[in-house]
């Protein structure tokens, strides 16, 4: 049953080969056994999935079966599950069990989904390999040897690795600069991060307020429609979700691809990128123009200012959003602090790994006087030229097609040291965000073994597009299926 | 751009994070090359670009005034901290 | 040196919303602590804000009183800094585009002079929690049950120059706002609180000085004492040849003393930047329209229909027009006892005064404006004397019993107006008293007559028990005595 897809998994259901109890308990007894070697999961809540698994066979029997009634699946744990502890990767909420449910969290209830756990992620969603996990770093299914072992990518790395070495089928994911889709490339699985405000933020924790998006971690692009059908709407708690019809995604995938305009901004093919890495994802576009579509080159022109935009704006908001953490009212306070201030700042500094903590500071300072115009507002502007450029470059083409990532999964430990040599990992997809703009991760092929991603970028609330290029992708390749031994 | 030790400390009492002597030392050196990296923007015309603070172009929905809460403090303080008589307690408080 | 004072007004008006600002928590007062506190009041993990319609409605009707501009645009900023009454760690408030631009409000002085003071803008924002000082094993406890109450921040341009200009203009905001219907007023409860900028500079001379911020007051009186404290404090200074620091002060009321706030000026660098959990508030046309005609009656016109309606004097009508409860009241009390004059002395007067003594609000009167009306009735029909009166009053307060005219047939109150027996009265009095009469007859002063003419008061309302009506006895006596 591992190796089904949602999609397999809920005919199954639906024939009554399986009840979801007994799914549930498979499912359970793999990942207690295997996520030894992963770490991707921090939270099993084995007792509420039981629960949810006994809700949705009754939910079948009563007629009112969805596709996901019954499907196990783990949230990224940064969406609120009330009952369940929701960590955020952070020992600042080690013992934090939220009495609320995220929106997204929610919706997956109402469809009657099981979800298993809470799987790793980079503290606060802030990383591209999740080391920073207080909760350990997770190893990537691909490329372990007794030798070595490489990062699953991040911040979603725990889900990607989840749904790659097949603990679950499917896994939410955030994306604030490249978070669903550089793990889901570097762990051979498809990821989908949605326009910003397709997908309700509530009770999603918050990093960077006007990037954040949740989004899909599925082996298929079927199953990640599937799942958008579920997260996608128009939330009443969120004020920057959006209020506008959702398509069901799954009903667009087998349109023909026959016509399509493919872009590759020529920025993103650059000396960043390895020789490699670039014949995978050329060679993927080829399979793209066999599907009848047409490829030309456009340019990005202020592509290569995302970076510098992004680590302003992110951190900037983040300082804010992260100031509720003070030892108040919820999660951890220090021991037995001597007067207000030391609780302040022993609570934060003993809270906050040493990530979350340069990039609080960083955005304090851009903020501060005389720095707020030089910084923040000057990446405020760099990023409305670059969301300009993409709106010029869809008037050309439908898709944009690009590397995710410049190289495959790396070893743990490698770019630790150098929080910049980090930040460059997620040179291909940060501008994206700045950007509010829909894109995929595809499983595009290997190089030295290690999965390739290719993205495919589309205009505002184009995932339908985006989900149909992929499934049509997926029905002519097969490195979606290839699992790691 | 490098940041000054100076600086470093301001900005750590402004967010309310403890740091000893090493760690700005090392935050010296990461804080510089973060910064470093972000000065890249000064090399971008943008005299005539309107500040963009959000992907879309969309305007506030407004709330009716009607309550929709109920009181839920037990299950709030159940994961507090300190708490006593229904308030939250922390170190005493100098105006 | 003679020395020009100049003061500005920063007032935080709390608005009378049902909900907080961006959840959908009761703002009502005086809840147990932290009940009124939820997931988004207390900033859980991964909660956002939803602004509340009201609020603007309320601010935009504010604008509108007050003669400004209406931000057709406005927007909510982060306002950064860490107190433990603060859960997000964050103020959201506005910044770059207020709700409320520009605007004025006229103040009419004691002597007889008006003024206009400049509004700068108005803003809203959200209220912080309470912190409560007193001991629990030396720490303090948090009631966030405050926290996101709806506030309207109005910043005065520093157009006052006395202190009696800041307290006119202060009562004549919160007759503004409590007649607009989007504040309670309640000033001992914090519905109201003002900050007062204050410099001194050479008398006229066109640099302004180093000012201060007094936080905080939360009474007219205070406000009116600590601006004269301060003054003087700076006063003080200058003249030593010190210099003025630019600092935020408390003010101690109790003791009419003041001291720095270093905690709040420690590092001010609060990092506002715009909110990214909030898009940009359109206020249309419609929605002005919609709060214009919320607009209920505004003191500045209720005043002038009080004179012209009720015949009331400048000075009356100012007072009971100021107060929309009191002048509601007012009102009430006409609608059942026609003698506006009779109604505005004794509102004035009698009522005014047990509200002083028992420091209750309008709103907290035992006293009914139907029942104070009925009393106007029965004082003017000659009912009750007004030493009678007094006693139905105290009776209507005490709650002993709510009907006036009961009251007054089960005290005996009812005064004798029938002529006839009055006159048989006045003569077996005088009857028994034939040396004051000759007296009173001998003398010429008409001061002294009128003097003597009480020495027979005491015994006739002591012949009629009390009951016998004073204004006719007056009159019989003048005519038996003969002139």
């Amino acid at each position: 049953m591992h190796n089904k897809s949602v999609a397999e998994l809920s005919r199954e259901l639906e024939s009554g080969k399986i009840s979801s109890v007994e799914l549930a308990q498979q499912f359970l007894d793999r990942l207690k056994l295997e996520d030894g070697k992963y770490n991707s999961f921090i939270t099993i809540s084995e007792e509420q999935a039981m629960v949810e698994a006994k809700a949705a066979d009754d939910m079948r029997a009563a007629g009112k079966a969805t596709a996901w009634t019954g499907i196990p699946f783990a949230h990224k744990d940064i969406f609120c599950t009330n009952g369940v502890r929701t960590t955020c990767g952070s020992k600042m909420l080690e013992n934090f069990v939220p009495p609320y449910d995220a929106t997204v969290t929610e919706k997956f209830k109402q469809a009657g989904a099981v979800c298993l756990g809470k799987t790793n992620m980079d503290e606060f969603a802030m990383g591209s390999s999740t080391e920073s996990s207080y909760f350990g770093a997770t190893t990537n299914p691909w490329g372990a040897s007794s030798a070595v072992n490489r990062v699953p990518g991040g911040s979603s790395g725990g889900s990607a690795a989840a749904v790659a070495a097949r603990l679950v089928p499917a896994a939410t994911g955030t994306d604030t600069g490249g978070s669903i889709r550089q793990p889901a490339a570097l762990c051979g699985i498809t990821g989908l991060k949605p326009t910003y405000g397709r997908v309700s933020r509530y009770g999603m924790i918050a990093f960077a307020s006007s990037l954040d998006q949740g989004g899909a971690m599925t082996r298929t692009a079927e199953d990640a429609a599937l799942m958008l059908n579920v997260m996608a709407g128009f939330d009443p708690k969120d004020s920057t979700c959006i209020d506008r019809e959702v398509p069901d995604y799954t009903a667009t995938l087998n349109e023909p691809l026959k016509g399509l305009k493919i872009g590759l901004p020529k920025e993103y093919f650059s000396e960043q990128l390895s020789p490699a890495m670039e014949q995978q994802v050329r060679s993927a576009v080829r399979e793209y123009e066999k599907l009848g579509a047409t490829v030309k080159e456009v340019s990005l022109p202020n592509a290569k200012l995302a970076i510098a935009a992004y680590y302003v704006i992110a951190p900037a908001e983040a300082s804010a959003n992260l100031s509720r953490f003070d030892g108040v009212r919820y999660g951890y306070r220090c021991e037995d602090p001597k007067d207000l201030m030391d609780m302040y700042t022993r609570t934060r500094a003993e809270g906050f790994g040493n990530e979350v903590k340069r990039r609080i500071l960083v955005g304090s300072y851009a903020l501060s006087a005389g720095y707020f115009d030089a910084y923040y507002l000057k990446a405020q502007k760099v990023r409305r030229l670059i969301q300009q450029d993409f709106i010029t470059a869809f008037k050309e083409v439908d898709v944009l097609m690009s590397p995710v990532s410049p190289s495959p999964a790396f070893v743990q430990g490698e770019k630790n040291t150098d929080p910049v040599s980090m930040y460059l990992e997620d040179v291909f997809t940060i501008a994206i965000n700045l950007a509010g703009i829909p894109a995929m991760s595809v499983p595009a092929g290997f190089v030295d073994g290690l999965p390739v991603g290719l993205q495919i970028i589309g205009d505002y609330f184009s995932e339908a597009r985006l989900l149909n290029a992929a499934h049509q992708f997926q029905q002519v390749t097969d490195w979606h299926q290839r699992e790691p031994q | 751009m490098s940041i000054s030790r100076a600086d470093i400390e301001k900005v750590a009492v402004l967010a309310r994070i403890k740091v000893d002597d090493e760690q700005v030392s090392a935050l010296e050196k990461d804080l510089g090359n973060i910064l470093d990296l972000v000065d890249q923007l000064s090399a971008a015309d943008t005299d005539l670009v309107e500040p963009m603070a959000h992907p879309l172009d969309a305007v506030q929905r407004l709330r009716p005034d009607v309550v929709t809460e109920t009181d839920q403090r037990a299950a709030f303080q159940a994961i507090a901290p300190a708490t006593e008589d229904g308030l939250y307690l922390v170190p005493r408080v100098i105006e | 040196m003679q020395w020009d004072i100049v003061i500005g007004l920063e007032i935080h008006v709390q608005l009378a919303t049902k909900t907080k600002i961006f959840s959908g928590s009761s703002t009502a007062f005086g809840a147990e602590p932290n009940t009124q506190a939820n997931a988004i009041d207390l900033a859980m993990p991964g909660t956002l804000p939803v602004p509340n319609e009201q609020a603007f409605r309320y601010a935009v009707m504010f604008g509108l009183a007050t003669n400004a501009e209406i931000g057709r645009r406005s927007m909510f900023e982060r306002k950064n800094y860490f107190y433990p009454d603060l859960p997000k760690g964050y103020q959201t408030t506005q910044l770059a585009q207020p709700i409320v631009g520009p605007g004025h409000v006229d103040i009419d002085l004691a002597d007889g002079s008006t003024k206009r003071v400049r509004i700068h803008h108005a803003h809203l924002e959200e209220d912080a929690g309470k912190s409560l000082h007193e001991d629990y094993h030396g720490m303090t406890g948090i009631d966030l049950n405050r926290a996101g109450t709806p506030l309207i921040e109005v910043v005065t341009e520093p157009d006052m120059s006395t202190a009696e200009e800041a307290v006119v203009f202060a009562k004549k905001l919160h007759s503004l706002v409590t007649s607009l219907g989007i504040c309670d007023g309640d000033m001992s409860q914090g519905s109201m609180r003002f900050d007062v900028n204050i410099s001194l500079k050479p008398k006229g001379s066109d640099t302004l000085g180093t000012r201060t911020e007094t936080k905080n007051l939360n009474s007219f009186r205070f406000m009116e004492q600590a601006i004269a404290h301060e003054v003087e404090r700076q006063m003080d200074i200058l003249e030593d040849g010190g210099t003025i620091t630019q600092e935020t002060r408390l003010y101690n009321g109790d003791r009419d003393e003041s001291r720095s706030m270093r905690s709040k000026e420690e590092a001010n660098d609060y990092r506002y930047f715009p909110c990214p959990d909030l898009l940009p508030v359109d206020i249309d046309d419609a929605f002005i329209e919609d709060a214009r005609a919320r607009l209920p009656e505004l003191p500045d016109a209720r005043k002038a229909r009080f004179k012209e309606q009720y015949g009331l004097n400048d000075y009356d009508a100012g007072v009971l027009s100021g107060d929309a409860r009191l002048a509601a009241f007012f009102e009430e009390t006409l609608a059942h006892g026609k003698d506006a004059k009779l109604a505005a002395n004794w509102i004035q007067g009698e009522f005014s005064a047990r509200l002083n003594a028992e420091e209750k609000s309008v709103a907290e009167s035992p006293i009914s404006g139907a029942q104070l009306g009925a009393l106007v009735t029965r004082i003017a029909d000659n009912t009750v004397s007004s030493a009678g009166a007094k006693k139905v009053f105290e009776a209507l307060w005490s709650g002993d019993n709510d009907n006036v005219d009961a009251i007054i047939d089960a005290n005996g109150l009812k005064q004798v107006s029938d002529t006839g027996a009055l006159e048989a009265m006045v003569e077996e009095v005088l009857a028994g008293m034939p040396d004051q009469v000759t007296q009173y007859q001998n003398e010429e002063d008409p001061k002294k007559r009128k003097k003597m003419l009480g020495g027979f008061m005491g015994p006739l309302m002591k012949a009629s028990k009390g009951q016998g009506n004073p204004k006719l006895f007056n009159e019989i006596l003048v005519r038996k005595l003969g002139g």
